[in-house]
């Protein structure tokens, strides 16, 4: 039973005082204001990375073609709109950073975390609201820090989002010095802002659920949120200080990662990896969690296997953290922990397969409704698969000796990162916006867009596998320098051309979110007919959230309950054989 | 755009190419296996007028069989690797008949030193050639990486062999070439800006033709 250290009365934040603009739209301690925030912010910072990526594509598919509009870059970039090698360095090495912790990181774990955690749960806020709005006003700065790197003399750090040393460590291998340090430094900041966050939704998520939301009748999308939180508990710790032992190598002449001195070139890709693949999980567990909410929701079923899935995000997170090893396969590392790597690696597959054979389970005998979040939540189920198989060949020592550092690996990140994660944020947007901003978003752009980025998405990222078995390595300025890579030119530039495509599709969603915003169509409280907590309360939720502590009677994906006329049951509705925890504890008081 | 891998040029590229197409296989029929069925529910359960759906929470021997099988199957996968990976990178698996080499790599350079003619590397006679490796067909040759500045990636694609190269640490890697030709050597980790073009060329000689291209650079080593 959910018992309370924090106050559950919402009173004490609804207190009738208004609040200054300032106060209630910039620096608010509201979760839902603070969780928009994330999501403004992140949408700014995917705009930024899809750009990049864009560059880097031109460049790949052309490379001797000068990159349209690149006359606008400074000659330290792109002399003639040529990029230059150093500056593609940069590009390949910015786009993962801003894409995995300032994109996607923030939309799964800022925004949904935050705003969906309270409203889930039943409580009026976070346990830790100030830090909540801490947490925002940290991560905007290293934000601006992280872009601000490009243009400090010398360019962006370049040595890769994962800033192997002694590359990343020593100036004088790449000639980029105050850059490197601004991005240790960002990533130093923005690890606080996780921290705070994290504990954040732990103490809310133990300390304030509502009477009756006991941890089984948890929605899975809290679930993973809750269980992502502990793995950013584990892992940003370990980054943030290897990010400082790599920033005083840098400026102070300490030799953590210096082999001439001591130090061990090894030990950072340790450290990052044991950081960096939790990393992965923090960044698709969120994402299982609320796709799991959306299929059952879309198929009018209860979710098949509830407990099972609860128990592959626990099994999930927990292999996911003992993994690391299988980056460094090829390394140097002892090749017998390798072969250890290897097995734990390849037992992920395991609770994955639970996952995917239970959605398609919620699915089986369904009733589905195909409104724009569904499409999404099967899209993420349909491409989270191929991300999944991919990494089956790579888990395999001597496969992984030939695919290491190919374009098989991008392929693989980009099905698990874009067709997994980005698909779910889709859903997720798409579903809970109505929500966040009390208006429905249009559903004719929504299905325009969900196709196109569907098509457009296979189109770039499928042949990727293809380059990856052709033995195309990854971060390579230039492909025509091999001969064993020139058959490989017209892929290239189909990849480049749909990539481009993929870009211009997305002008559909953005429309759709602003416009909506100023005139979409009212939403009702409930407009998915959903069982979940947030669906009771008015479309945007007043500050406090519940005009009254909630009281849970029922697990979150009652639909189609043979015990009422409807399809849906919200879990907060009594029916007459329900047990009223309310009231048994009033009479035990 | 193709599945297939390739041409291979080296005795354990069977070996790994044999374990690719059995992981595409068995990943194949899981990939057809869930997307159809996926699009077989999608068409089958759409939202008809007048229907509910069927209020199912699971099935516990559901549960068990798509636990157990994919289990099963990684392990056996997993198990199938361990042997080739031990022959290929195991810390004894280079052959004792290996001719040894030391490759010196830097930014963006692969200097391959030979043993002179006293057969001994380390010695005043070796000698070294930039950018080309030189080896005979059908005898393991193994190379010792020492990497001077960053860490680089020694790739031969038709050999199916990659290996980093890290600054202090004693790396070596083996591999025996099965096709007379010329193969590309590529740098797999970034490096810096001239990491794109850090190539090279490994020459795979016949016996007699590698017996006469030693004893030519050797005779021009001496003339120096």
């Amino acid at each position: 039973m959910a018992t309370s250290a924090v106050s559950l009365e919402p009173a004490a934040h609804t207190e009738a005082h208004e609040l200054s603009f300032l106060r209630k739209y910039i620096f608010s301690t509201d979760h839902k204001i603070i969780g928009v925030q994330f999501m403004l912010m992140s949408w700014v910072f995917l705009v930024f990375g899809g750009l990049m990526a864009m560059m880097i594509r031109w460049q790949l598919g052309f490379p001797d073609r000068a990159l349209p509009g690149g006359q606008l870059l400074p000659e330290t970039m792109a002399p003639g709109g040529i990029l230059l090698p150093e500056f593609y360095n940069s590009l390949v090495t910015m786009h993962g950073t801003i894409m995995v912790f300032f994109a996607i990181m923030p939309l799964l774990v800022g925004v949904f975390g935050n705003f969906l955690i309270p409203l889930k749960i039943g409580a009026p806020d976070m346990a830790f609201p100030r830090l909540n709005m801490a947490s925002f006003w940290i991560a905007v700065p290293a934000g601006i820090l992280m872009m601000a790197g490009f243009f400090v003399e010398g360019g962006h750090a370049s040595a890769g989002w994962t800033q192997y040393a002694p590359l990343s460590s020593d100036p004088q291998w790449t000639g980029v010095s105050t850059g490197q340090q601004i991005w240790l430094l960002s990533i130093a900041i923005l690890g606080l802002a996780s921290i705070l966050g994290a504990t954040n939704y732990i103490t809310t998520v133990v300390n304030m659920r509502a009477p009756g939301m006991t941890w089984f009748r948890m929605p899975l999308s809290i679930w993973a949120l809750f269980i992502t939180a502990i793995l950013v508990l584990l892992a940003i710790p370990i980054l943030s200080g290897a990010a400082i032992m790599l920033f005083f190598d840098q400026t102070i002449g300490t030799h953590f990662f210096d082999w001439t001195d001591g130090g061990q070139p090894i030990l950072w890709q340790h450290l990052f990896w044991y950081f960096g693949h939790p990393e992965v999980y923090i960044l698709i567990l969120p994402a299982m969690g609320v796709v799991s909410d959306i299929i059952a929701n879309g198929s009018r079923k209860p979710v098949f296997g509830y407990h099972s899935m609860v128990f592959a995000i626990i099994a999930i997170a927990f292999l996911g953290w003992i993994v690391w090893g299988h980056h460094m396969f090829q390394s140097g590392m002892n090749p017998t922990l390798g072969m250890t790597f290897m097995i734990s690696t390849l037992l992920i597959a395991v609770p994955s397969a639970i996952k995917t054979f239970n959605w398609m389970g919620t699915m089986w005998r369904g009733n589905i409704r195909f409104h724009v979040p569904m499409l999404h939540a099967v899209g993420f189920v349909a491409m989270f698969v191929i991300g999944g198989l991919s990494g089956v060949f790579m888990a395999t020592t001597p496969v992984d000796i030939y695919i290491h550092d190919t374009y098989f690996i991008v392929a693989h990140i980009h099905y698990v990162l874009f067709g997994g994660s980005l698909f779910a944020i889709f859903a997720a947007v798409t579903y809970w916006y109505p929500k966040m901003f009390g208006r429905m978003m249009n559903p004719a752009l929504g299905k325009i867009h969900f196709w196109l980025t569907f098509i457009f998405y296979n189109l770039t990222f499928f042949p990727m596998h293809n380059l990856g078995v052709y033995g195309h390595m990854r971060r390579i300025y230039d492909p025509s320098q091999y001969e064993f890579l020139a058959p490989l030119a017209p892929l290239n530039k189909f990849i480049t051309i749909n990539a481009l495509l993929l870009l211009v599709v997305q002008l559909p969603f953005v429309w759709n979110f602003i416009m909506s915003w100023f005139k979409g169509e009212q939403a009702t409280d409930n407009p998915w007919e959903a069982n979940g907590l947030e669906w009771t309360v008015p479309s945007p939720p007043p500050h406090g959230n519940f005009a009254e502590v909630p009281t849970v009677y029922r697990g979150p994906y009652e639909y189609s309950s043979p015990l009422v006329e409807e399809d849906y049951l919200l879990q907060t509705r009594k029916l007459s054989s329900d047990f009223d925890p309310a009231a048994a504890g009033a009479q035990e008081g | 755009m193709s599945w297939i891998l390739p041409p291979s040029a080296s005795t354990f590229a069977g070996d790994i190419d044999f374990l690719y197409y059995l992981i595409l296989v068995i990943t194949g029929i899981a990939f057809v296996v869930v997307e159809a069925g996926i699009l077989l529910f999608v068409i089958k359960y759409r939202a008809r007028p007048g229907r509910k759906a069927e209020y199912i929470e699971g099935s516990t021997k559901a549960e068990i069989i798509w636990t157990a099988v994919p289990a099963v199957t990684v392990v056996i996968i997993g198990l199938m690797s361990a042997g080739v990976w031990n022959n290929v990178k195991g810390r004894n698996s280079t052959p004792r008949n290996a001719i040894p080499h030391q490759v010196n790599v830097r930014q963006f350079e692969w200097d391959f030193v030979y043993r002179g003619a006293d057969g001994q590397l380390g010695t005043a006679d070796d000698f070294t050639v930039r950018n080309q490796l030189h080896i005979p067909v059908n005898q393991p040759v193994a190379l010792q990486l020492n990497a001077e500045d960053v860490i680089h990636s020694f790739f031969v694609p038709a050999f199916r062999v990659k290996q980093d190269a890290v600054p202090g640490m004693a790396i070596s890697t083996w591999f025996e070439a099965t096709e007379v030709g010329e193969y590309e050597i590529a740098c797999a980790e970034l490096c810096g800006l001239g990491h794109y073009r850090m190539r090279a060329m490994v020459t795979v000689h016949s016996a007699a033709d590698y017996q006469q291209w030693l004893a030519d650079r050797t005779a021009a080593a001496d003339e120096e």
